[in-house]
């Protein structure tokens, strides 16, 4: 290799202007990452973003186009995978199908040498509960039971980093809950870094240390889940991790840490530290609120609001009771379609469709960014892979056991 | 769990089922012996019948002239094994080496055709079955053409010595190559391969690529991977290629009638002539069965060892 790694020993990862075209087509841009050793690290992403090209770079399943991969400090680019202190849980696991559970385990001590292997896979298989089952066949057993089969094989070698390939995506929804904790236990037991690849930005948010959004080929952000969903920096991320308003709004002014913001005759208030874009009075910038810290009141009510508040007026579309809230969709004058999600503590029963009503809520609950942007960036790709993701595949074998 | 169903909207299926579903169901239960019919029907006329024919013709005697009679006449296998087992265990041994060569020849073939070939994979496969295109005679034919005493492939063979080599081993004498075991074997082979290649391509071709990746990812080379992964995987593969080249190839007599000389006759030459030539009837059919237990008893024990029913 012509460069020098000169990654810190503490970095179990780090990728260097690693990049990957196919043709024309750059499926992933030059990427620089670093992941620390012992982190549950997320790459989220709808499907096409380049998540599943960076990972198999890294297990050395794809020759990059550009840049290196260093895994402990060591340049691994040039590598074969066999040669590589990383392990895959590939998306359809990917047993050995005429092995047992046994001998899929035992496969990667095997082919390094190891003759006793009993102890350990014994133990192994006992981290993840299929202590009774190594004489079965992959074929004999649940999705979930495989998927835990197929970390076993991977986790058993001790890799430096574990990669996880949508490891879940194959499990219907209650089954993929109780995986994701186990994941993050084993995790937390074992304390190997796992590199996870998902689409699924709750998913991702659940068991992730540190998430990084992808979006075309590119890292839009970086950070811990609850930073990333408190400040997206890229409408993308905003409406990717969960719901967002995105209120376009025009600056009135600055005052103290403060920007006034004019929206349909509405003035809002956006704190200047939430705000990632560059205002100028008069410029125009996305304030965004996250459904649930917006207040819902009749309009009859609506002297009760406290002074200094975000306001706006509206009236309810519709609502649909989820339980733990309400969801209602507000046509505004600033935005045809906001969404709020009241908690169900007290509800009034005037909140029906056709009502009118004034939202509110704290300034300080407000991100404001960019409006060069494309609102509606990551909505369909939500959309998209909500109806991709497989529901009740697994049930059955599931409920067998 | 605490979510609940909503109620099936039919009440529970009655004890006692209604006649007219009754007469439904049992038309149901006969559809598969109906769909049979056709095939049973088939096997009985084509291979019961002349199985029993035959059976009975084995234990007759008498001549052409007199006519044959059933007598329960049991030796015929006895003189039959005795005068023919040469040709048996030539048979087999010929026919147990082309399987050999065809497994050798046919697995790389289809491994490349199953995994590297890429979009002239089509083509490729259509290159296997092509020599099909022409009759079995007339490609056999053509190998008296390629072997030919004076043709190219053999004074090429001469000049690079290779002819004294296998000289040396008996499967060649001096110059020639036709009329030689070398030759018979050759023929075999090409004749059956399309047998082998096919069914290796469709068990290779049905491995998930992924469990090659995946085999890689646990510290295997691609050899190891090949061993432990692509190879188990493909046996069912194998021994299907391999039974369907042995058995019509052991049976087979048109290459060694063609290609190779008195001292190569396989036992499927002496049935063809016992039944066509000499006109003993008795001894052809004692011979074709001792051929079919032969080849039944090597083909389970076969089976047995590869131990495919583990497989998945």
């Amino acid at each position: 290799m012509t460069t020098e790694p000169t990654a810190a020993p503490g970095d179990a990862v780090r990728l260097s202007a690693l990049s990957k075209t196919y043709g024309s087509f750059t499926a992933v841009h030059p990427l620089d990452l670093t992941v620390p050793a012992g982190s549950f690290f997320a790459l989220l992403g709808a499907s096409g973003c380049g998540k599943t090209t960076t990972l198999r770079m890294i297990a050395g399943l794809e020759d990059p186009t550009t840049g290196s991969v260093a895994l402990g400090g060591k340049d691994v680019t040039a590598l074969p995978p066999y040669k590589r202190p990383v392990n895959t849980v590939f998306q359809n696991y990917a047993l050995f199908p005429h092995l047992d559970v046994y001998e899929n385990v035992a496969f990667g001590l095997r082919r390094r040498g190891i003759k006793s292997v009993k102890q350990q896979v014994g133990d192994m298989l006992d981290l993840v509960q299929l202590g009774g089952m190594a004489r079965r066949k992959p074929h004999q057993l649940s999705g979930g039971q495989q998927q835990r089969v197929a970390v076993a094989r991977a986790l058993i070698n001790k890799p430096e980093v574990l990669l996880l390939d949508e490891p879940l995506g194959a499990l219907d929804l209650k089954l993929r809950r109780q995986m994701q904790l186990e994941l993050k236990r084993i995790q937390t037991e074992v304390g190997i870094t796992f590199i996870h690849v998902t689409h699924d930005q709750e998913e991702a948010m659940t068991m992730a240390d540190t998430v990084a959004v992808m979006n075309a080929g590119r890292v839009e952000q970086l950070g811990a889940p609850a930073d990333l969903y408190e400040n997206p920096g890229s409408t993308f991320v905003a409406n990717f991790l969960g719901t967002s308003n995105l209120i376009e709004a025009e600056v009135t002014g600055t005052s103290g840490g403060d920007i006034q913001l004019v929206a349909a005759g509405q003035r809002l208030t956006l704190p200047a530290a939430r705000c990632g874009a560059e205002v100028t009075t008069g410029g125009r910038v996305l304030a965004g609120v996250r459904p649930e810290k917006i207040a819902l009141v009749h309009r009859d009510d609506e002297d009760a609001i406290a002074e200094g508040r975000n306001r706006v007026p509206g009236r309810i579309v519709d609502s649909s009771f989820i339980g733990v809230s309400t969801q209602y969709v507000i046509d505004s004058p600033v935005c045809p379609e906001l969404e709020v999600f009241v908690p169900n503590v007290e509800r009034d029963g005037r909140l029906v469709p056709g009502a009118p009503v004034v939202l509110h809520w704290n300034p300080a609950h407000t991100f404001g960014l960019d409006a060069a942007q494309d609102i509606d960036a990551g909505l369909d790709a939500d959309a998209v892979e909500a109806a991709l993701s497989p529901d009740g595949a697994g049930t059955a074998a599931e409920a067998a056991v | 769990m605490t979510a609940a169903t909503a109620p099936p909207p039919t009440s529970p299926a009655p004890a006692t089922v209604p006649a007219a579903p009754r007469r439904a169901a049992g038309r149901r239960r006969l559809t598969p012996y109906l769909l049979l019919l056709a095939g049973v029907a088939w096997l009985l006329v084509f291979f019961v019948a002349p199985m029993v024919y035959q059976a009975s013709t084995s234990v007759q005697t008498g001549s052409l002239d007199e006519g044959f009679k059933v007598t329960w006449h049991v030796a015929t296998y006895w003189d039959a094994l005795r005068e023919y087992w040469p040709h048996f265990l030539r048979s087999l041994l010929y026919s147990g080496i082309a399987t050999a060569a065809c497994l050798a020849i046919g697995y790389p073939l289809a491994y490349t055709i199953a995994f590297r070939a890429g979009r002239w994979r089509n083509v490729v496969l259509v290159l296997v079955i092509a020599p099909f295109f022409t009759s079995f005679l007339i490609r056999t034919l053509a190998w008296e053409t390629i072997l030919a005493d004076q043709g190219p492939v053999v004074s090429f063979l001469n000049t690079v010595h290779v002819l004294d080599v296998t000289s040396w081993l008996h499967i060649t004498q001096g110059d020639r190559v036709l009329a030689t075991p070398l030759a018979v074997v050759c023929g075999l082979t090409y004749n059956f391969l399309p047998f082998m290649i096919l069914p290796l391509y469709t068990s290779l071709e049905r491995i998930d690529g992924r469990l090659h990746e995946a085999s890689g990812d646990l510290y295997a080379t691609p050899f190891t991977t090949f061993r432990k992964v692509t190879f188990p995987l493909s046996l069912p593969g194998v021994v299907a290629g391999t039974l369907l080249t042995f058995i019509p190839a052991s049976g087979d007599y048109i290459n060694a009638e063609l290609l190779g000389s008195t001292n190569q006759k396989m036992i499927g030459n002496v049935i063809q002539s016992q039944f066509l030539r000499v006109l003993d009837y008795p001894t052809a059919a004692a011979l074709s069965f001792i051929l079919m237990a032969a080849i039944l008893a090597i083909v389970t024990v076969y089976i047995r060892r590869a131990g495919t029913e583990e497989l998945v």
